[in-house]
This record gives C-alpha cells, sequence and structure tokens, in this order.
C-alpha cells in the first residue's frame, strides 16, 4: 500500500522531469547528460534522484510557501495599531513537531539512498564479464584489456549488453601520476583515479553507440582537455575491434623513412608500437592510432593535417601537454605523419 | 543600573577625541598600532571588503574566459591560477576576515565589555592574517621558479596531493598557498580563542549564557570550531612543505605516500569549514530578522542548541567530499546519513526564523531584504545538500558544476547575503551614519536577480554533465548558452557590488545621521553612541533578560518576566 503510492510519487514526478529532460535533450545533440542514462548504474542513480528530488520539492513547496505568506501577511502597514506586535517567544510543542517530521524525511531518505549504495556498489561480478584496466595520465586515458592483451589510449570501446546476452564491463582504476576521475554521464557515476589505489566500478550499456565524457577531477594544465569517449559496440563491432586490436603493428616498407624517424629521434622512448622495437610507456599505445577518431585525447579530429601539426608543436592544440615538440624538419614530419597514417 | 562611573572615564575626556584633530601620519599610526576592538573590526571588514572585489574580479574574468566554448582570453594555466586564487581568496581573505571582522566589532559591545579578553593578542592575529593574504597575492609577482615555471597558485583551493608534489608542480606557487595560509591560519586561530575568552569570561553583570544574545552565541561556537578546523589543515601544510623541502612521502604516491590522506585532512578541515562561514551567516540573521520583525527570536534555547548541535554533526561528515575516492559502501553508507542529519537542527533554525516573521510587522529595510534572501537561498541550498548527500547521486553530481552552484549557493546566497546584510546594519554604529537605502535597494535587487541567474542556470549545467576546473569546453556537449546565461548572471552581479562599494564609501561622508539607535533594536550596541567612544560603556552595564533595551523601551512589559 505504501509503497505502490511512493511508486505513484514516483511515477508522477518521473513525468514532470523527464519533460525538462526532453526540452533540454531537444536542445543539445550530445550532450553527456545525466539526465538521458543509458546503463544499469546510470538509470538507478536516475530514479532515485527523481525520488529525492519529489521530496527535496515537496519541503522546498511547503517551506517556501510558509515563508512567502508570512512576508505578505506581515508586513509593516501604515494602517498597524501603534507599539509593537504580541511577543512570543517559543513553544515546545510546535519545536518538537518540526524537529521530529525533518528525522521521519532523514529516515525515509537514507533507506532509500542505502539500496541504491548497496545494490550498485556491491553488485556481484558476472563471469562473462568483460575486465578492463583504466589508467589515468596527464593528460590522457590509457586502457588495457588484460584477457586480450590489448592497449589503447582515450576511445574505450566495450560492448552493448542486453537482457539476453549480458555484457557487463567491469573497470579497475589507477592513476600514472596525479588523481583524475573516469566519468561518463550517461552510463555510471565517476570513479576516481589514484595512485597506489585499486578502484573499481562497473556499466552494462544497453544502447549502441558513442558517448562522450571528460576527467572529472581537476589534474593540471590541461585538465579541460582530457576528454573521453567510448564506444558501446554491438558484439559483431566488438569483435571486429578487438581482433584488430590484438594484431601487432603493420609492417609497410612504403613507409620506412618514417619508422627509421620514429625510432631513432626520441618518440620511441614514450610511445609503444607493438611488434617494432618502441616500447615507451609514458605516452599512448600507438600501435592501432588510425583506429581512433580523434587526438590527443579528444583535443582534435584525427587527420593527417592535425597529427602533422601535433607532433610539430603540440602547443599548437594542448599547451602543457607532456609531449615535447621534436624540432623534426618538414621531411621528417612528413615522414613520421605518413608512417603513422598506416598503424591502422 | 549602579550610578557610579568607572575610574577610566575620568582618565579619558570624551570630548577630546572631538576636539582635537590629528595629523594624517599620527591618525595612520593609531590605526596600525591600535589594539581597540573596534578598530581592528573596522580593519578586518576593509581588508576583507578589498579582497571581496579582487576575488569578484577574477571570478569575472572566469566568467568571461567561459562565455563561449574554446575561448582565449585566458590560457589554461592563468585559468588555473585564477580559479584557485579565486577559491583560496574568498574562504581565507574574505569570508573569514569579514566575520570575524564583524564578531571584532560587536561581539564586546553586545556583553557590555570594554574590549575583547586580549586586545593585543587581537591586533596581532589581524596583522597576521593580513600579511598572509598580501603573501598569498605577492606570488603574482614573486612565485616565479628556478626555470621560470610558477607563479600564482594553480592547484586549485583544495591542492589535491600529489598534484602539489615538487614533481608535479614546480617552482614556488604551492609554496605560497602553504606558507600563506598557514600564516593567515595561525592568525585565525588567535582570534579564535580570543573570541572564546572574551564571551566566556567578559559578559557584563547579569548576562548569563542563556541571556547572550544569539550573534555571540554562535561566534563563540564558531570559534571553537575554528581551533578544531584549522589545525587539521596547517598540520597538513606542514606535512606538504615536509614532503617539497625535506624529503617527506606523507603525500607523495610515487614514494608510497598517500593522496587520500591529504583528502582526508583537507576535508576534515574543509567540511567544518563550511560551518565556521555560515554560522556567523546565521548570527546576523538572528540579529537582523527579529529587529525587523518587530517580534523577539522564537525558540532562544532551540536555536542554540541547534547551533551547537550543528558544530558537533559538522564534525563528522567530511567524507561525504569523497564519495568518488572509492570509499567502501558502508562507509559511503555512514556519512550519507551523517551528512542528512545535518538537515535537521538546520531545518529547526529556519522554521524558527519563520515563525520569528510570523505574526510579526516587517519592515523591509535593506539589511533585512537581504536577510529574506539568504533564508530563501539558504533553503535551496541545504535543499541541493540534501541531494549531494546522496552519495549514489553524488557519484553523478560531484565535481560537476552542480557541486559549484550548491556552494555558491550557501557562501554566496548565504554568507555573502548576510555579510551584505550586516554591513548595512551596523554601518551606522560603526561610522555615525546610515547607508543610503536607495542605493542598497538597487544593489540588493541586482545582486539578487544577477545571483540567481548564474547559480540556478549552474545547477543544470552540472546536470547536463559539465565538470568544474576546467578552462574551456567543446561546442558540441550542450553547455554554450547556459555558459553565456551565467556569465551575464555574473556581470549583474559584478553592477550591483560596484553600487555597493560606491554607497559604502560616500556614505561616510554623505549619509544620513544616524544616531545611537536607529533601528530600534534591543541589544547593548545600541545603547553606546555611533561611534562608540574607545571605551565603550562609561559603567558597566547590568542585564536582566536577553534583549536590555526592550526593558528599557518597555518598563512595563519587560522580558525577563517570560524568560525561564
Amino acid at each position: 500500500m505504501e509503497t505502490r503510492r511512493v511508486q505513484r510519487l514516483i511515477h508522477h514526478s518521473a513525468a514532470a522531469w523527464l519533460l525538462l529532460r526532453s526540452a533540454m535533450l531537444t536542445a543539445q545533440g550530445t550532450s553527456p547528460s545525466t539526465l538521458a542514462p543509458a546503463s544499469t548504474p546510470a538509470h538507478q542513480i536516475f530514479d532515485l534522484s527523481v525520488f529525492v528530488v519529489a521530496i527535496t520539492g515537496g519541503i522546498f513547496l511547503v517551506v517556501g510557501g510558509l515563508l512567502a505568506v508570512a512576508l505578505y501577511r506581515f508586513r509593516a502597514r501604515k494602517t498597524d495599531p501603534l507599539g509593537e506586535p504580541a511577543q512570543i517567544y517559543g513553544s515546545t510543542q510546535i519545536e518538537l513537531a518540526w524537529t521530529v517530521i525533518p528525522v521521519l524525511t532523514v529516515v525515509v531518505l537514507f533507506l532509500a539512498t542505502a539500496r541504491i549504495i548497496f545494490a550498485i556498489q556491491d553488485a556481484p561480478k558476472p563471469k562473462s564479464a568483460l575486465d578492463v584496466t583504466v589508467i589515468g595520465h596527464q593528460f590522457w586515458w590509457e586502457f588495457r584489456y588484460p584477457k586480450y592483451g590489448v592497449v589503447t589510449a582515450n576511445e574505450l570501446h566495450i560492448p552493448v549488453s542486453s537482457d539476453a546476452a549480458p555484457a557487463a564491463t567491469f573497470l579497475k582504476l589507477t592513476s600514472a601520476d596525479v588523481n583524475h576521475s573516469f566519468w561518463i554521464p550517461q552510463l555510471a557515476g565517476k570513479t576516481d583515479l589514484i595512485a597506489n589505489h585499486m578502484n573499481a566500478m562497473w556499466m552494462d550499456p544497453q544502447k549502441p553507440g558513442l558517448y562522450l565524457g571528460q576527467c572529472a577531477q581537476f589534474c593540471g594544465s590541461q585538465h579541460a582537455m582530457m576528454l573521453l569517449r567510448v564506444y558501446v559496440d554491438t558484439p559483431e563491432q566488438f569483435d571486429t575491434w578487438i581482433k584488430n586490436q590484438e594484431h601487432p603493428a603493420q609492417q609497410d616498407s612504403a613507409v620506412a623513412a618514417g619508422r627509421m624517424v620514429f625510432e631513432r629521434q626520441a618518440c620511441m622512448n614514450c610511445h609503444t608500437v607493438s611488434g617494432t622495437a618502441a616500447t615507451g610507456r609514458f605516452g599512448p599505445d600507438l600501435t592501432h592510432l588510425m583506429s581512433r577518431a580523434t587526438l590527443a585525447s579528444g583535443a582534435m579530429d584525427n587527420s593527417p593535417a592535425n597529427l602533422r601539426q601535433w607532433i610539430k608543436s603540440p602547443d599548437t592544440f594542448k599547451r602543457g601537454a607532456l609531449m615535447p615538440a621534436m624540432q623534426l624538419t618538414d621531411e621528417q614530419l612528413d615522414q613520421v605523419t605518413a608512417y603513422l597514417e598506416t598503424l591502422k | 543600573m549602579s550610578d557610579y562611573p568607572l575610574p577610566i572615564s575620568q582618565v579619558i575626556d570624551p570630548s577630546t577625541s572631538e576636539s582635537v584633530r590629528s595629523t594624517f601620519l599620527e591618525n595612520l599610526h593609531g590605526w596600525v598600532v591600535t589594539v581597540d576592538h573596534k578598530r581592528l573590526g573596522i580593519l578586518y571588514i576593509l581588508y576583507s571588503t578589498f579582497f571581496l572585489l579582487v576575488a569578484g574580479a577574477e571570478a569575472l574574468v572566469i566568467r568571461i574566459q567561459l562565455a563561449y566554448p574554446h575561448n582565449h582570453v585566458l590560457s589554461a594555466q592563468v585559468y588555473n591560477r585564477f580559479f584557485t586564487m579565486h577559491g583560496t581568496t574568498m574562504v581565507f581573505l574574505v569570508g573569514m576576515p569579514f566575520l570575524f571582522g564583524f564578531a571584532n566589532y560587536i561581539v564586546p559591545l553586545q556583553i557590555g565589555a570594554r574590549d575583547m579578553a586580549f586586545p593585543r593578542l587581537n591586533a596581532f592575529s589581524f596583522w597576521l592574517t593580513a600579511f598572509g593574504g598580501l603573501l598569498l597575492y605577492y606570488s603574482f609577482l614573486g612565485g616565479a621558479g628556478l626555470y621560470g615555471v610558477g607563479n600564482a597558485p594553480d592547484v586549485g583551493w583544495f591542492a589535491y596531493a600529489p598534484l602539489t608534489a615538487r614533481s608535479f608542480s614546480p617552482g614556488h606557487a604551492t609554496d605560497y598557498w602553504a606558507l600563506a595560509l598557514i600564516v593567515s591560519g595561525f592568525g585565525t586561530l588567535g582570534t579564535a580563542i580570543n573570541i572564546i575568552a572574551t564571551t566566556i569570561s567578559m559578559r557584563c553583570k547579569g548576562m548569563t549564557l542563556m541571556r547572550m544574545p544569539l550573534f555571540t552565541w554562535l561566534l563563540l561556537i564558531v570559534s571553537m570550531l575554528t581551533l578544531v578546523t584549522i589545525t587539521p589543515l596547517t598540520a597538513a601544510q606542514f606535512m606538504l612543505l615536509i614532503d617539497r623541502y625535506l624529503g617527506g612521502h606523507f603525500f607523495d604516491t610515487q614514494a608510497g605516500g598517500s593522496s587520500l590522506i591529504w583528502i582526508h585532512f583537507f576535508w576534515i578541515f574543509g567540511h567544518p569549514e563550511v560551518y565556521v562561514l555560515v554560522l556567523p551567516a546565521f548570527a546576523i540573521a538572528n540579529e537582523i530578522i527579529p529587529v525587523f520583525s518587530r517580534k523577539a527570536i522564537f525558540g532562544y534555547p532551540a536555536m542554540v542548541a541547534a547551533s551547537v548541535a550543528i558544530m558537533f554533526v559538522s564534525l563528522s561528515v567530511w567524507a561525504h567530499h569523497m564519495f568518488t575516492v572509492g570509499m567502501t559502501s558502508v562507509s559511503n553508507a555512514f556519512f550519507t546519513l551523517s551528512t542528512m542529519l545535518v538537515g535537521v537542527p538546520t531545518g529547526i533554525k529556519i522554521f524558527n526564523w519563520i515563525a520569528t516573521l510570523w505574526g510579526g510587522r516587517i519592515r523591509f529595510t535593506t539589511a533585512m531584504l537581504f536577510c529574506i534572501g539568504f533564508l530563501f537561498q539558504f533553503l535551496i541550498a541545504g535543499l541541493t545538500g540534501i541531494m549531494l548527500s546522496v552519495s549514489p547521486w553524488d557519484w553523478q553530481l560531484h565535481n560537476s558544476y552542480f557541486v559549484i552552484a550548491h556552494f555558491h549557493y550557501v557562501l554566496v546566497g548565504a554568507v555573502v547575503f548576510c555579510i551584505f546584510a550586516g554591513i548595512y546594519y551596523w554601518y551606522p554604529k560603526a561610522t555615525g551614519r546610515l547607508m543610503n537605502e536607495t542605493l542598497g535597494k538597487w544593489h540588493f535587487w541586482l545582486f539578487a536577480i544577477g545571483f540567481h541567474i548564474t547559480f540556478d542556470t549552474m545547477h543544470c549545467l552540472g546536470l547536463l554533465g559539465m565538470p568544474r576546473s576546467i578552462y574551456t569546453y567543446q561546442p558540441d556537449r550542450g553547455w554554450n548558452f547556459l555558459n553565456l546565461v551565467v556569465s551575464v548572471g555574473g556581470l549583474i552581479q559584478g553592477i550591483a557590488v560596484l553600487i555597493f562599494a560606491y554607497n559604502f564609501i560616500v556614505s561616510y561622508w554623505r549619509g544620513e545621521v544616524a544616531g545611537d539607535d536607529p533601528w530600534d533594536a534591543w541589544t547593548l550596541e545600541w545603547t553606546t553612541s555611533s561611534p562608540p567612544p574607545v571605551y565603550n560603556f562609561e559603567e558597566e552595564p547590568e542585564v536582566h533578560s536577553r534583549r536590555p533595551l526592550w526593558d528599557l523601551k518597555h518598563p512595563d512589559d519587560p522580558d525577563w518576566e517570560y524568560e525561564s
């Protein structure tokens, strides 16, 4: 009986909330909005938030209304009699009432919240779950798929989950340097990445597509350009993608000169290209650079012109990024760009 | 009241200060060496008003930068310095000095004392705070490190380790941040000790604790809380400096230290700090709302009890800033509950204020308007606080613009509104002249409208996934229009503050002469002349109730007949 009333309350307020939300969504396109959940944890949080908004909204209407009435009804008027109004010093009954009612409200809110805390945080990990390790760097993301031996950066690919074929992704998160925070609002709440400290979170997105987010813990000068893209793939897309990532880098003799530049200059000290001598760990893995849509953690599109300019002068796009300008000649730049363009 | 004057009134002839005009240098020297609580109070207020303008200007530049996506008014580095300095300044150089300024000026007057318990400690504390602020701002000039790196601090006002380690924060910018706050922190501790000693031991005859004005009560509670909160911050900052220069590894994750320890230390300071700032705002509202409703405060004992309860509960909620660092589900549940519980005593206060208004004859002076703005905004801030305490929802909202909106609702919507209210209310006591009410109302309405345009919109940006501390954003996220709105609101607030500054300065010479008691108020500060003489009271007052002036004005119906 009571639960049904609460459910109805949730439904009504959810309707109003959804209206607001659809109004906001039409105005925005690809916004990483918390109001458009697409994964179980995000959905649970959203439903809880609707319940909380209903209760706090009710409190606001009652208390704000009382305040407004008091201000209007008891404003000083010219017609007031002389002297002061009646002095009232307090009332134990009334004060007791407005202590007990908030306490009861807190109990209700707390119980509703505790349920969701445990449901999300202590959810058992299914055997079929995909494991990904996320490592935060100033100012980019490293993703490791231990089961597949795949390492990539900045663009996370995970499979879609459906009732028929549930496929949750469990992330382990840590940092190589300062604190960061992993946040894709449509898929789950955020989790911090902290050095010497392994965190965990999970999501099971229900709709394929691209989901946007970015680092949510201030991490230094280019914190704002530590963008994050999550591709939720259909099972077939994901298989194709992961198979391609498992291969070592393509060897194309046509761009041997560029590869030479890459391996003789300092590039290989920081970057890995699997199957070659380049095994650096400071920067993103470039084995399949061309399978990514963006460069420099989303700072710009992955086009040959942008890539060349980025290598020439990282400051153009992301001043403060830790990649140095290597002072390459124009010829070397062309060669190394051509080489990187083959890393599909 | 007793009839004989204290001997000191024979030594100091009150007429001399009027008749003998000193030179400018003598005057200046007098202000520098003063140990008079009123002069120190005014120094605090002027100091923090100055930094309010500085930090406000920083906020405006920040908002100009964020008005459009990919804007280039500020570079990433300069933006990071600006938001760090804005936050640090507002909390340490504006919020706390303002409130200590009010406390310095008002508390001794309200309890019928001649000065604070330790006048010289008082002066010492002020100058520590003042030089701490100057040291922080000197970083803009002197902070460049060995290789020209570093300038003003750019690690956020929360300065999370290990970003503050020497490997990630070279140069001396972070040292300026830590040292300046250590210095001003000692000043704060000195003042807190002073206020506690004053309220405990300097109350006039008849003023029992339960007859103490609520303003003084709240400042006593705040001072006790300050002793508990500033110390962990100071300790953590010393540890940070040890890490940076003496090879310590407290927070140095590269050497096995822990970032989480810093975060705990910071919020064990940082959350009670919010109450250190907001309780004095309550204190001001507690004086102004009854006077302009023409009624005694409703439920005085409950107000005291609720304030003490807030003090204790506020010490157990710090980890609600840490729901995303990976605590266990039980810890998350615990801090959810403790945070929600703060809502109970806070709710009692709001109800008591409304009950004070109820049945009154409300006069809408500028001071009262700012208090009413405070009531509405604090109600909303409390409710968004409940939302943030819901830890799963906080996983979404944490570090988003929703949080920025929430704490600006508290720190601007409540604290700054009450500071303005307090200035309009006590300005005539300190200067002898009233501030202009017409300009005051322009100030209030523009500031309130600008405030809501800015901060109501920020809530929406947070829900749409915009994180804080970013110097720019991508145009495809759906945040463009709302950010422009936020910036426009910021400009309106800026105009309102300029009107205030003009009013504040010009009223000193041109304001209407106030008299001793312009608001027909009830506490002891209104029995002295405006401005009060150096020694405050010629003879020690004696009180019989919480509203001594009410008793004087209504001898047929005195308060003490009703108070237990």
